[in-house]
């Protein structure tokens, strides 16, 4: 038994070691949010583990007792039982002490977190969607204010004010090494505010149950040096650039001709559709079919001709496209940087 | 009865061996008073029989028949519900699995969460209730019978009707707690969500009809003597979930009725376009579920409360603290649904109020504990199959109490909440304080209920396979929840290194499963080839082990008279007992509510098909009900029929008066 | 009997459900061909020629999956922008018992793959094939041709018109063509 404990200790122990260096693990905070209660976790856990080991303790005892000799139940030693009732009131006094204690200090954390975007310049309104995520970055001149999907640049350093809402169900928007979730909720507008200290690449995913595909509607967090995030900006707010080749120009015909043009926009082209994602840029994002598969030429082929086999459930249908239809497309797509 | 009869027994002066009723009326039938106990057998037993042959036993009004059937179908729904979780836990054991697709697992997990809270645990814990509450009050049978059993009549359909639709592909797939605008009428085409919405009001009017005949069992029909003081923790922790239920359980109604308007009458309840509010689902369902939590924890405790004093070799400590703790969680458990709520945005300081009243519960919770330890500091207990239960129920709800503690609070609770963590926290609440304690229970209890015992070797094995299953499947999941899984996934990606893990989690969800099969070959073994088990083979105090195993259909050859809070260990040699009952009709002594004097002889009712034809009825009409509102009205007309039969009179004297 | 009764009902229930609720996101490679037929002439006008028959109208117009989807399109694809949730502006109403190219799913789907004279688009090759049956069998509902048990229900928005699931059975009324 005992043997077997320490393997599983030390089983853990490797686990936990793994999960650590995860791109989307709230044990490896990037960000002043998630440092914070990163700490109030390990201190809560630490509390909770020594209080969990004096029951336990308390609760051996009695098994390495002698057994009880008296065959009365009934006959009490008076004594000890008063003694029992001094060490019962002192524990229960200490129970209130370190609950009052939790709760204030759960309280002043809560205070930190809610000043971190006090003075946030940059609004980015995230509109969650069944399954993925419309990001909208709010500028006081409407000419830049721009849409994308999925992937949000933000400058590291500078705490960012996300407003968040759906157009359908409820989702919730969970960046784990950023911020705690916050949810997107029909007819609410919520404000999470999130810096990250350092420029990096961080993974979320929807953590409230949205439908079929709630296991696949990741995101990621873009964090760039102000410089960079701005040259970003300007780059995206151009329109999609024209076909290169005579393969990517047949596709962008076909985008136009086949459904595509639906439900998708392409900035500077009559391609206007709302209801899906943005993809006047699609190749400069790290991943498609928010996050589930990783931006290359293959995987958008694959996403392409069967998107109800790599999300079943999703709303981008099956359309009939012969292989060279289908390689135009992707040209043109793979482009669109 | 007469009222004279009621005056003459109230002048009465209290004696040692109550007697009441000395002023007969005259067509009274012959009384236990001076009956030798072979012809007392002889007439009670013809009085209080389940009728012979298929009708008789589908119209039995005995609280010990019904139990018996509440206890297997549960246990049954609880296998469904674990075949459930074993395929979830196959598909998860690797990142991309393709056995199973969305819209299976969505109803797979839905299907899950649903059995397990209100076709597993809720029943069990009320059935065992039904069974064990008569006879530790010393009663002849539950108050109310035949509501008892159109509960359960109610609770088998709603249950098999939730599974038939299950295997018709037609089973809710929108989580346990059914958020709208998910499961409202705009994302949930068909009648999966409505489904989910009917099968809850249905079950919980089974819920309900059990409380209230627990409440007025405990209040009315405690055997003389047994005053509030007196009463066995058990049935204390039975009376405040009775009363938990009948507060709870109606929020919950009124929001699965609020959600079928919604889909099939087309009201805008929580509708945010026409001035509706999606979070109001989330308020009223909380407000609910919550304190469910709590209907399912509290009776367990009531079970470890039974189970250390038999092994300890005392009564238990702080009997007073128990029961006032108990009082204080089921009041506080309504005051701190909004915890479940934190992610969605509320005021801060609003928050922060439910950090403050979620952690408050950690008091009286801890008080139990530190109570429980108490009674077991008085030297070795005697270590058996139930104590081994309750010990795993420390180690494994402890921890889940304090993850709770952590879940309490705001700010961490945003990092958390909807995870794999949560999923680990309310399975360690949940199964270490409630399923553990019930297992323990049912090796208590089994001698009584089949007059046979399991066997100990058998349970020992459970139990290591149950404690080792349980800690492997769940402990991890504390882990991945923080590395960010969230809960409700059908698969995840492999590049975030959750593979390992979840395969380990699986196998530890694999042995806790075979722990279930071991302890059913251990049920089926005692029931068949068990050592005969006697009247009390724990030697533990309270009235359920003062009548024979099984118990006679009446109970109690005579009513015992309650001296203790544990009587079997204050008198030795035999229990005082009161006479004056009727032996030829079903007969019960009401005693006051505090005191428990014996204060008039009531009726109790006997056998009738009709409450089984009055749950046909209504389950006919909850049924049809998901495809027309029109439903109420026709599926009124039956059910009028069926209780117009149920409370036609009987010409007894009560009801010639 | 007894129980060859019920058992002749749950297979009946099993049947209805399972049309009813069934969600197959890939229909084509189930049902059909998926392939769109040549047309003779791209414009028919006034044309009485429906689509050809296809498994699909069948089952899709009793599935309420498929229901709700063709409802979720009809707003996706601004079918709203000229017949205006169903009521009619520009375009004809949808929701009352008039058909000018009869009331047959196929004659909706032809309409809407080939279009009709007097400003209704062709959306052959703009719309998957699988997803013009879905619209054709919600145009249908709209006037009470869908069974009420599968027909989409109200949706979080205003409310333009009772929703689908409410509206009186068209059959009883007599008054389909």
């Amino acid at each position: 038994m005992k043997r077997l404990a320490s393997t599983g200790f030390g089983t853990a122990c490797v686990l936990f070691l793994q999960g650590c260096s995860g791109w989307q693990s709230a044990l490896d905070p990037k960000g002043p949010a998630a440092s914070e209660l990163a700490w109030l976790i390990w201190f809560f856990t630490a509390l909770c583990a020594v209080i969990w080991v004096l029951v336990m303790i308390a609760l051996a005892a009695p098994l390495l007792m002698r057994p009880r000799t008296r065959s009365e139940p009934l006959a009490l030693d008076a004594g000890a039982d008063h003694r029992k009732l001094r060490v019962i009131v002192i524990a229960v006094g200490l129970t209130a002490a370190i609950v009052v204690g939790l709760t204030l200090l759960s309280f002043f954390a809560n205070r930190t977190l809610a000043a971190i975007g006090s003075d946030a310049a940059l609004t980015i309104r995230v509109t969650g969607h069944q399954w993925w995520w419309e990001v909208r970055y709010e500028d006081a001149t409407p000419s830049r204010i721009l849409t994308t999907a999925n992937e949000i640049h933000i400058p590291a350093g500078e705490p960012v004010r996300l407003l968040l809402t759906s157009t359908d169900v409820i989702h919730s928007f969970w960046i784990p090494s950023l911020a705690g979730k916050l949810d997107l909720i029909p007819g609410h507008i919520n404000v999470l505010d999130i810096r990250a200290d350092k420029p990096g690449v961080y993974r979320g995913q929807c953590a409230e149950f949205c439908g079929a595909q709630h296991a696949n509607m990741g995101t990621f967090i873009i964090a760039e040096p102000r410089a960079k995030f701005d040259a970003w900006w300007n780059d995206q707010l151009q329109p999609a650039g024209p076909p290169t080749n005579g393969e990517a120009k047949n596709g962008a015909d076909l985008f136009l001709k086949r459904p595509c043009v639906m439900c998708h926009r392409i900035g500077g082209t009559p391609a206007g559709g709302t209801v899906a994602p943005d993809l006047t840029h699609v190749a400069s994002r790290q991943t498609i079919a928010a996050g589930t598969l990783m931006m290359s030429r293959g995987n958008l082929a694959a996403w392409i001709a069967d998107p109800q086999g790599v999300k079943p459930g999703s709303h981008m249908p099956v359309v009939e496209l012969n292989g060279d239809e289908l390689n135009a497309i992707v040209a043109y797509l793979e482009g669109l940087k | 009865m007469s009222s004279a009869d009621l005056t003459s027994e109230r002048d009465l002066p209290q004696r040692e061996t109550a007697t009441e009723g000395d002023v007969a009326p005259e067509h009274d039938g012959p009384r236990d008073t001076g009956m030798d106990d072979a012809s007392l057998h002889r007439w009670l037993a013809r009085a209080w029989r389940t009728p012979p042959g298929i009708i008789g036993a589908l119209s039995s009004v005995d609280h010990k028949v019904i139990a018996r059937r509440y206890l297997i179908t549960a246990f049954i729904f609880l296998c469904l519900g674990g075949l459930n979780a074993v395929a979830m836990r196959i598909q998860l054991s690797g990142p991309q699995r393709g056995l199973i697709g969305p819209d299976l697992y969505n109803q797979l997990f839905t299907m899950h969460g649903v059995t397990m809270m209100f076709l597993f645990a809720v029943p069990i814990v009320q059935a065992t209730g039904i069974y064990l509450v008569p006879l530790m009050v010393g009663t002849r049978n539950i108050a109310f019978p035949r509501l008892n059993a159109f509960g359960y009549w109610v609770y088998l359909s709603g249950g098999v009707f939730a599974w038939v639709s299950f295997l018709l592909n037609m089973a809710p797939d929108v989580g346990w707690f059914a958020y709208v605008p998910l499961s409202g009428p705009e994302f949930s085409p068909g009648k999966r969500a409505d489904v989910w919405a009917q099968m809850i009001t249905y079950t919980e009017v089974s819920s309900l009809a059990v409380a209230v005949a627990t409440i007025v069992t405990v209040f009315k029909q405690r055997a003389p003597g047994m005053s509030l003081d007196k009463i066995p923790l058990y049935v204390w922790a039975l009376l405040v979930t009775s009363f938990v239920v009948v507060f709870a359980m109606p929020a919950v109604m009124i929001t699965s009725t609020f959600l079928i308007l919604d889909r099939l009458v087309g009201t805008h309840i929580f509708n945010p376009a026409e001035g509706g509010d999606a979070l109001l689902f989330q308020h009223l369902f909380w407000f609910f579920g919550h304190p469910e939590v709590y209907i399912i924890f509290l009776p367990a405790t009531g079970m470890v409360s039974s189970i250390i004093p038999a092994f300890a070799r005392r009564p238990a400590f702080g009997h007073l603290g128990l029961v006032l703790s108990l009082i204080a969680v089921g009041f506080l458990s309504f005051g701190l649904w909004v915890h479940h709520m934190f992610a969605t945005g509320l005021p801060k300081l609003g928050a922060s109020f439910f950090t403050a009243s979620s952690m408050l519960i950690a008091i009286p919770n801890g008080l139990q504990i530190f109570c429980w330890l108490a009674t077991l500091w008085d030297g070795r207990p005697v270590i058996r199959t139930p104590l081994l239960f309750v010990f795993g129920f420390f180690f494994i709800f402890v921890i889940g109490g304090l993850t709770g503690v952590m879940l309490a609070s705001v700010p961490l609770d945003l990092q958390v909440h909807d995870t794999y963590f949560v999923v680990a926290h309310f399975h360690y609440v949940l199964i270490g304080g409630s399923v553990f304690p019930l297992l323990g229970a049912a090796y208590f209890w089994f001698p009584k209920i089949t007059g046979r015992m399991m066997s100990e070797r058998l349970g020992r094995w459970h139990f290591w396979l149950a404690f080792i299953g349980f800690n492997v499947a769940f402990f991890p999941m504390h882990l991945v929840g923080l590395w960010g899984m969230p809960r409700r996934v059908y698969t995840y990606p492999a590049e975030l290194g959750w593979g390992n893990i979840n395969l380990l989690i699986s196998a530890g969800a694999v042995l806790f499963f075979l722990s279930f099969v071991l302890f059913t070959f251990n049920l089926l073994h005692g029931v068949l080839k068990g050592v005969p088990a006697g009247d009390n083979p724990w030697d533990a105090g309270t009235l359920e082990w003062a009548t024979s195993s099984p118990p006679p259909s009446y109970n109690f050859t005579r009513i015992p008279i309650v001296t203790n809070v544990e009587p079997l260990w204050a008198e030795r040699d035999a229990l005082p007992v009161a006479t004056g009952l009727r032996v030829d009709v079903r007969e019960l002594l009401i005693s006051t509510v505090a005191e428990a004097h014996p204060d008039i002889r009531e009726k109790s009712a006997t056998p009738s098909i009709w409450p089984l034809l009055a749950a046909i009825a209504v389950g006919g009409t909850f049924l049809y009900s998901i495809f027309t509102p029109w439903a109420v009205v026709w599926g009124a007309v039956p059910i009028a029929v069926t209780l117009v039969g149920w409370f036609w009179p009987k010409g007894d004297p009560e009801d010639e008066e | 009997m007894r129980p060859g009764t019920a058992m002749l009902l749950f297979a009946l229930l099993t049947l209805a459900a399972c049309q009813r609720e069934e969600r197959d996101t890939r229909p084509q490679n189930s049902l059909g061909s998926g392939e769109q037929p040549t047309p003779v002439t791209t414009l028919e006008p006034g044309g009485q020629r429906a689509s050809a028959s296809d498994n699909k109208a069948a089952s899709f117009e009793a599935n309420a999956f498929h229901l709700s989807e063709g409802k979720r399109l009809f707003s996706w694809f601004n079918c709203s922008g000229c017949h205006a949730n169903g009521g009619g502006g520009m375009g004809p109403a949808l929701m009352d018992q008039k058909w000018l190219y009869g009331s047959s799913i196929e004659s909706i789907h032809a309409t809407i793959r080939d279009g009709r004279p007097k400003g209704m688009p062709s959306f052959r090759d703009k719309i998957p094939d699988d997803q013009i049956w879905e619209l054709a069998a919600f145009v249908r509902s709209l006037s009470g041709n869908a069974p009420s048990s599968a027909a989409p229900q109200r949706n979080d928005d205003m409310m333009p018109h009772p929703s689908e699931n409410r509206l009186p059975d068209a059959a009883t009324l007599g008054k389909s063509p």
